[in-house]
């Protein structure tokens, strides 16, 4: 899975291509390559997908139904949003225009759930190690374990928050991974009063970490500004779902776009028909699609989804103490935590903060222990859904024929609709951290630290034990390695 | 009562040889041991520490692309190490997490490794698959009733 691209086409005289295989803490396989002009500067950052594939195929031939369980085998990270996309499309299949109000509320305790430890785990196991210690630290201290040697209570909350998040999946789907919760129409099970009140009597804790992360992040913007403001950033469109009032809302409503300098292009965009406004590009190099605006054409329409995108593009967040973490982001230093790549990350724990206080609104609510648990209307052929997973707008489309078989699915993910941003965050950092021809550590580091600050998934779930070694080489136009470096 | 025995099964039941570790779970399942908790998940992760507590024994297991044919069985300690699996965990990292978590020393551990050889989305158990889990299951329920 870590062959070199056979799809790499430019061989123009005189450019030397850098290859980095295997981003460490990225969800499934990556490869980076940067192409060097004679005088050593980056010409070009592409991040390579080789294993991004087949997920469309997976599905076809399925009866509807089995779907929202089976797409949860897509992603050993984001298991539930797939679950949840794929249940929303299928509402319109079997004719659930609206659900009941404890399908809903079960769904979204769901789905606030997975964002809580989704982001949870992201902060404290995935990018925590590389803002505590550092960019320039050693690999081996810059993972969870260094980070618990050094702040244990930090690891510590950091695991028991994650375990929360999972709580709240196991009781609303039913398991803790290959739930069954959520089905077309609606949810098979509501919660139980108990277990409600086990989790509600864990919430305020939640919330109470959640915003001392929020802190944590600002603090660290705070002590590293010069850094932190410019590291791999450009200026981006963005894409989202929001609520009908402009809130926040990572589970249901209508997509927002917005230009780079906050204008408006698209707002309350009804998604059941995205492909009047977005397309994907494909190109030779790799396996992911580019998507873009098809208003601006592929070389403008790209935008960036996630965090960022939401905490930014929203009119507000809809729980007083995320709303108040929100508007101190956006006018910390003038705007600019708001405009940089890292500042995902702050925006990341603002939401984990939301996240936090929806579900104790949602556990406080006896909606979420009802009996009215499906809807049902007309049956139609075809239906979309769209979710905003933890890394940003989750699509999923299916057609279904006669004999209940999906006949065409179509899934753009989040980390597609980040494809484009990534490469230029990657371009970016390249080009102020490489140094000549030689590979150093120091430059895999910042790497890496771009590419995670948009927490990208690039495949799902085979992990099995000696398949990830870390391979950087320096190419030459002809093929040959000039330079090599390798962590395993 | 906490089982004094935690069986970490790891594996995408969807990705060809993946789905050993799954495999052998259900057969654990089945067998239903008595003192045995069987954890199967996707990935190893850091709340996965949390489940050592209190354990006499733990064994993970799962799909390797390389190494020892049939399997591999190793003795596994708490190590710092870096975990390249992206957003899984290794073994040794889980236990590392458990002690730096609570102060408390991590169980003894072990890894079965059992090889597979392709990972395809969508695909099904290799042959070689099916063969190596057969003579996997002698030791593994050994290690259940040590």
């Amino acid at each position: 899975m870590t062959e070199a691209n056979p799809l790499e086409t430019d061989r123009t005289p005189g450019l030397k291509r850098v290859v980095i295989e295997t981003l460490t803490r990225v969800e499934g396989h990556g490869k980076v390559t940067l192409l060097l002009d004679a005088e050593g500067h980056v010409r070009q950052a592409r991040l390579h997908i080789v294993e991004f594939r087949g997920f469309e195929k997976f599905v076809q031939g399925r009866p509807y139904w089995e779907v929202p369980v089976m797409v949860q085998r897509l992603c050993g990270i984001c298991p539930v949003s797939h679950h949840l996309a794929a249940s929303k499309a299928l509402d319109r299949v079997v004719g659930a225009t609206e659900l009941t109000p404890t399908a809903e509320k079960v769904r979204r305790l769901m789905h606030y759930g997975q964002i809580l430890q989704s982001h949870a785990l992201h902060f404290f196991h995935l990018s925590s190690p590389d803002l505590l210690f550092g960019f320039d630290s050693d690999v081996a201290r810059r993972n969870i374990v260094g980070v618990a040697a050094a702040y244990p209570d930090l690891a510590r909350r950091g695991v028991l928050l994650r375990k929360y998040g999972q709580e709240i999946i196991r009781v609303t789907a039913g398991k803790r991974i290959h739930g069954t919760g959520s089905v077309p129409g609606g949810v098979n099970r509501s919660v139980p009063r108990a277990e409600r009140k086990a989790l509600r009597a864990e919430s305020g804790r939640m919330i109470d970490w959640s915003r001392e992360a929020v802190h944590l992040v600002q603090r660290l913007f705070e002590q590293n500004l010069e850094e932190y403001r410019d590291f791999g950033s450009f200026p981006s469109h963005s894409l989202h779902l929001v609520r009908d009032d402009g809130a926040m809302d990572l589970y249901h409503g209508g997509l927002r776009a917005r230009l780079a300098d906050g204008t408006k292009l698209l707002d309350h965009l009804d998604y059941s028909t995205y492909w009047d406004e977005i397309t994907e590009e494909v190109k030779p190099w790799s396996y992911m699609k580019f998507p873009y605006l098809r208003t601006l054409g592929p070389e403008q329409g790209w935008y960036r989804v996630g965090p960022l995108a939401r905490v930014t593009g929203c009119d507000f967040i809809p729980s007083p103490l995320a709303e108040q973490e929100r508007r101190a982001f956006l006018a910390f230093d003038d705007g600019s935590a708001a405009r940089a790549t890292l500042g995902f990350h702050w925006a990341r724990m603002i939401e984990m903060l939301h996240a936090a206080e929806v579900i104790e609104g949602l556990l406080d609510d006896d909606d979420v222990s009802g009996a009215d648990l499906m809807a049902h209307g007309e049956r139609r052929p075809r239906g979309v859904g769209v979710i905003e997973a933890p890394r940003g707008t989750l699509i999923h489309h299916y057609r279904v024929d006669e004999h209940d078989q999906v006949v065409r699915a179509n899934l753009v993910v989040s980390t597609t609709h980040n494809n484009e941003a990534m490469n230029r965050s990657i371009r970016a950092v390249a080009r102020r951290y490489l140094d000549g021809r030689t590979l150093t550590e120091g430059l895999l580091n910042h790497i890496e630290v771009a590419v995670r600050a948009f927490d990208p998934c690039l495949s799902c779930a085979t992990h099995a034990l000696g398949k990830m070694p870390l391979l950087v080489e320096l190419h030459d136009a002809d093929g040959a390695v000039l330079d090599s470096l390798r962590r395993s | 009562m906490t089982a004094p025995v935690v069986v970490f099964a790891i594996g995408n039941p969807s990705r060809g040889d993946d789905a050993i570790g799954p495999v052998l779970a259900e057969r654990l399942e089945a067998a239903a041991m008595p003192g045995m908790e069987v954890i199967v998940d996707f990935q190893l992760q850091i709340e996965h520490a949390l489940d050592l507590q209190a354990r006499r024994l733990a064994v993970f297991v799962d799909a390797a692309a390389s190494g020892a044919t049939p399997f591999a069985l190793q003795r596994v300690a708490p190590c710092r190490d870096r975990s390249h699996t992206s957003h899984a965990l290794s073994p040794a990292a889980v236990l590392e997490t458990y002690e730096r978590c609570t102060g408390q020393p991590a169980p003894p551990a072990w890894v079965l490794a059992v090889r597979g050889e392709q990972f395809e989305l969508g695909a099904a158990l290799s042959p070689v698959a099916c063969r190596n889990i057969e003579a996997a299951w002698p030791q593994l329920l050994a290690l259940g009733r040590a």
